[in-house]
């Protein structure tokens, strides 16, 4: 790892100014919370930051709260995955949220992680993550890209271009993207609010800039605006039985009149460059009566705009019956009143 | 690793043995081994030593004791325990929080000392394979995967029991399924797994939770 200075401020606002002035004096700063993708980047000299400002311990109860409030539920940014898996009342309402955590990474690794972190998590591009290749279009702009040609087999068929095809790699995002929330931010210039479906920024020419943040922004909170929401589960479908990434993965949240889709919500894990929120999908049931048949053309319809490489063309299918796969598993959940 | 330092060191150690450990004395044989005829050891402290403001004294809690250390600040959590400590119970298997060999306890929570900063830990209670037995006897989860031979080469198990033990306290162990779902954080290459998870079956009872 190569030296860096350390700060461990006790406000807040103190952590956004030492960061925001830092970076503008050309240091590069980096957040530190649990530090599950933070620490291994760093032994990896993929993130390579001369300041570390460490937020762990910042106690505004604003960072830490599961609250239900006005209009949906809130939660802090320094909950852990592991705190906000373990809350009843959201496992009860919002199945999709418990099980997107729940099923991603380890036990330890959800004791560490915040939620701010987990939606900023980097792609396990084998090439992004060793920085003996130098085709990186992440890492140096305008290198390249090694895995075009190379090893893609967990790389994306949506949201692609030709200077990146490397998948986001998170699950509980796509319960975020599915069920329309927003993050609380605060910059050098104050706070603001997003929708978590602004945060993320598709490649295109630009791979290196993943996120719509600036320097010294802070994730704050996440709100998500209450709804019918019951009827909703995450599907991960992955080489081993747990603990691994997802090949293809599905939220989906769903409003039954009878069969009839009164409303429906899909976000897709594993498949593409960002959080994905299959609005293709959703327009083909809404309306509709749901079975297999129309899940699956409703799959078809997200899946036509997919470009994959030799090695991972298996994505387009897995991708598609693993959403056909999560609205079914939806529709046959028995809710209780 | 600077091990010539860590010998000049050892006075900020309140647990140092007054005798030479097996470890010490191997670290330091080789570090003299490697110099060159006529070379100070002195100079080669300053030839190692890290540029100064990279380091700092951090008080750690572990199993119950204040302990201090003077550390790298890219040290961490885990190499302060092996290096500096010598609590060696933890064990290095991937470095990146893949393989859970690292597995401790930080606030009544299992985490990975290998992805935690020392400088990080400072003021948190800390527990390592080292502070789960009494004076008396094994914890019942060291016990029970003794009794479901539930290692072989051991390298694994450190990380395991301490997994295991909080698996039991978060109230993840009630059936096999469970169990193996809770544990998937903690990989072991000699596949002792169906013992294992007998070991935590065993061990749940008498722990008081399921």
């Amino acid at each position: 790892m190569r030296p860096f200075d350390y700060q461990r401020p006790a406000r807040t606002a103190h952590a956004i100014n030492v960061a925001a002035s830092q970076d503008a004096g050309g240091i590069r700063v980096q957040y530190l919370a649990g530090g599950t993708i933070l620490l291994d980047l760093m032994k990896l000299d993929v993130v390579r930051p001369s300041l570390l400002v460490d937020i762990s311990r910042l106690e505004d109860a604003g960072l830490r709260g599961i609250d239900r409030v006005r209009g949906g539920l809130r939660f802090g940014a320094l909950v852990t995955m592991a705190e906000l898996a373990a809350d009843r009342g959201v496992a009860r309402d919002y199945p999709v949220i418990t099980q997107s955590l729940q099923l991603g990474a380890s036990a330890q690794l959800r004791n560490m992680a915040s939620l701010g972190g987990n939606v900023l998590q980097r792609t396990r591009c084998s090439y992004f993550r060793d920085v003996s290749y130098r085709q990186c279009n992440k890492r140096t702009p305008g290198s390249g890209c090694a895995a075009l040609d190379g090893h893609h087999r967990s790389h994306a068929v949506l949201g692609v271009s030709n200077a990146c095809i490397a998948a986001y790699p998170g699950d509980w995002a796509q319960a975020l993207i599915a069920l329309d929330a927003r993050i609380e931010v605060i910059g050098a210039a104050g706070g603001r609010s997003l929708r978590f479906a602004d945060l993320h920024r598709l490649p295109g020419a630009t791979p290196h800039v993943e996120t719509v943040l600036a320097p010294g922004d802070l994730i704050t909170g996440f709100f998500i605006p209450e709804g019918p929401w019951r009827r909703s589960c995450y599907v991960k479908i992955r080489d081993r039985a747990s603990y691994a990434f997802a090949n293809a993965s599905a939220a989906v949240a769903l409003v039954l009149d009878g069969d009839r889709v009164t409303d429906v919500r899909i976000g897709l894990g594993g498949v593409a460059t960002v959080p994905w929120r299959a609005v293709t999908a959703e327009a083909v049931l809404r309306g509709h009566m749901l079975d297999e048949a129309t899940a699956q053309r409703a799959a078809d319809a997200e899946f036509a705009a997919a470009s994959a490489r030799d090695q991972n063309t298996f994505k387009v299918p897995l991708g598609k019956a693993t959403m056909v796969r999560a609205l079914l598993e939806a529709k046959a959940l028995e809710i209780g009143e | 690793m600077d091990r010539v330092s860590d010998r000049g060191k050892a006075k900020l150690d309140k647990q140092q043995s007054p005798q030479v450990s097996r470890r010490h004395f191997l670290t330091a044989s080789a570090a003299i081994g490697v110099l060159p005829a006529g070379v100070e050891i002195a100079s080669a402290q300053q030839a190692i030593e890290p540029p100064a403001q990279l380091t700092r004294t951090i008080t750690l809690n572990v199993n119950e004791r204040r302990r201090a250390a003077e550390i790298d600040l890219r040290s961490t959590l885990l190499d302060v325990l092996r290096d500096k400590l010598s609590l060696t119970g933890s064990k290095m298997g991937c470095d990146h929080g893949q393989c859970g060999a690292c597995t401790v306890h930080i606030d009544g929570k299992r985490q990975l000392a290998c992805l935690t900063l020392s400088v990080s830990a400072e003021e948190r209670d800390i527990v390592t394979i080292e502070g789960v037995a009494s004076r008396e006897r094994l914890h019942p989860m060291q016990q029970a995967f003794i009794d479901n031979d539930a290692l072989q080469c051991g390298y694994c198990t450190p990380g395991q029991i301490m997994s295991a033990i909080a698996c039991v306290r978060e109230g993840h162990a009630s059936n096999a399924d469970e169990i193996r779902e809770y544990m998937s954080g903690n990989l072991c290459r000699c596949a002792a797994y169906p013992n294992i998870v007998a070991a935590i079956e065993q061990a749940a009872p008498k722990m008081g939770r399921g």
